[in-house]
């Protein structure tokens, strides 16, 4: 099969599942929002999975502290690749105002490579669109 | 087996024709809900975009599992469908009793169920067996109606039983739709595929948020794929069954073409419709339903068909 398909065909349907490694549920909410019909993210194609089994995309949130820290590298390694992951939120992106926390893993790289970062605290339901839309950028190129 | 028999199993009407027409109908299943949540709705290919993408995931296989069971059942509930197509699409296009009658029809299609079930509860994870188990609760309440749906038309016709044979006293005495006995059965057949496809109200089995897709939920890659692929396919057969049973059929001439793409098309909007409009009901709900109002309705429907209303 000719890779370059088969990343079009990716792109066009994302099918997301939500890693929720210890936020603190705000970028949750947001999440939620981008999911309902108001932002209508099926037109690209995307879905939301309960299954990681099911999943193209984990939508990693939260800083990574050390009990969900097994957990989350268990659920990436029970995900079918190819599999993306995005960090949203500035907790995967920089730890935020957790960082120097006494439970938080210290390297979030060794637990599970992320892909992609959105910034912001939270981020906006368009920005997530907007870093699907650049993945997507990504696989069709 | 002989070239033509390939043919109407692997091209026109079995596998190649009612998958890309599932997937396509499939599409606007999803477009019809999106405009009822005043959305877009995804695009014209987007199905058989899924559906690639799955084929070129990894598969994996879960340690504690049933390997040979969890492979297996996908496929055979895949080959299932699509003997049921081939048959029910060469009685509609074709006229021609190939195969079987509708006996056959509706134990293949009970094989199907049993498949989701098996693979469901070969995987020996909770919600997989959760999922399995109302499979099978399910399974026992629409089976009783749907047998009493399927007795109608065999009685209306004289006792024919070759599916075949069903279209062809259609054709003499008009589609059976056109009777008390006919509308009754109509109707229930109609909720009695909407349990069996899973369809809300009666997505009981993979209920997302509850069970998240229950028997499905270990499946990854090209099996999932075609799970996703025969959910698709019965989006064509049980409304070409609903058309061969109670609409006399289709006449693919003139505006027999047209006629056929509307009976095709309101029984998929009415699905549509069921689906969309209402909730999840709970299993003892679904099963006091099947077995206290709709196979009782079908009875009744049964015996007005022998005293020929």
């Amino acid at each position: 099969m000719n890779m370059g398909w088969y990343k079009r065909r990716l792109a066009k349907s994302l099918w997301v599942f939500h890693v929720s490694a210890s936020p603190c549920n705000n970028c949750d909410i947001e999440i939620l929002d981008l999911l309902t019909p108001r932002y209508d993210v099926e037109r690209f194609g995307i879905k939301l999975v309960g299954s990681v089994r099911h999943a193209d995309v984990l939508l990693l949130s939260g800083v990574i502290n050390e009990k969900v820290a097994p957990k989350v590298r268990r659920l990436y390694e029970q995900a079918p690749k190819p599999v993306f992951v995005v960090g949203v939120g500035t907790c995967p992106t920089s730890g935020c105002c957790f960082k120097n926390s006494y439970n938080t893993v210290a390297r979030r790289e060794d637990i599970i490579p992320i892909d992609m970062y959105i910034p912001g605290c939270p981020p906006k339901p368009e920005a997530m669109i907007e870093a699907i839309a650049k993945l997507m950028g990504v696989l069709n190129a | 087996m002989s070239g033509l028999t390939l043919v109407y199993l692997l091209v026109f009407p079995g596998f190649l024709f009612t998958a890309v027409l599932g997937l396509v109908v499939g599409w606007v299943d999803r477009k019809v809900s999106a405009r009822f949540q005043f959305r877009v709705g995804p695009p014209l290919f987007q199905n058989f975009n899924d559906f690639f993408k799955l084929l070129g995931k990894e598969t994996i296989l879960v340690k504690d599992g049933l390997h040979w069971l969890f492979v297996a059942a996908p496929l055979v509930a895949f080959g299932m469908l699509v003997l049921v197509s081939a048959m029910v699409g060469s009685a509609l296009f074709f006229h021609s009793g190939y195969g079987g009658d509708l006996i056959v029809v509706m134990y293949l299609l009970m094989v199907y169920s049993i498949m989701v079930i098996l693979g469901g509860s070969s995987t020996g994870n909770v919600f997989s067996s959760l999922g399995a188990g109302r499979e099978i609760k399910l399974l026992l309440g629409d089976e009783l109606a749907f047998i009493l749906v399927c007795l109608v038309p065999i009685v209306k016709s004289g006792y024919k039983l070759r599916l075949d044979e069903l279209l062809a006293s259609q054709a003499g005495a008009g589609p059976f739709i056109g009777s008390v006995s006919g509308i009754i059965a109509f109707l229930i057949g109609l909720l009695c595929i909407q349990a069996k496809m899973a369809l809300a109200p009666f997505h009981i089995p993979e209920a997302e948020t509850e069970i998240v897709e229950g028997p499905l939920m270990e499946y990854s890659g090209p099996l999932l794929a075609f799970w996703k692929l025969n959910r698709f396919m019965m989006y064509v057969i049980f409304p070409f069954l609903l058309i061969l049973l109670f609409f006399g059929g289709f006449r693919l001439e003139g505006w027999g073409i047209l006629w056929a793409v509307l009976k095709y098309l309101l029984i998929v909007v009415l699905m549509i419709i069921i689906k969309n409009t209402n909730p999840r009901v709970r299993i003892d709900q679904a099963i006091r339903f099947f077995w206290k109002i709709a196979a009782p309705l079908a009875f009744i429907a049964v015996i007005l068909a022998v005293l020929g209303v």
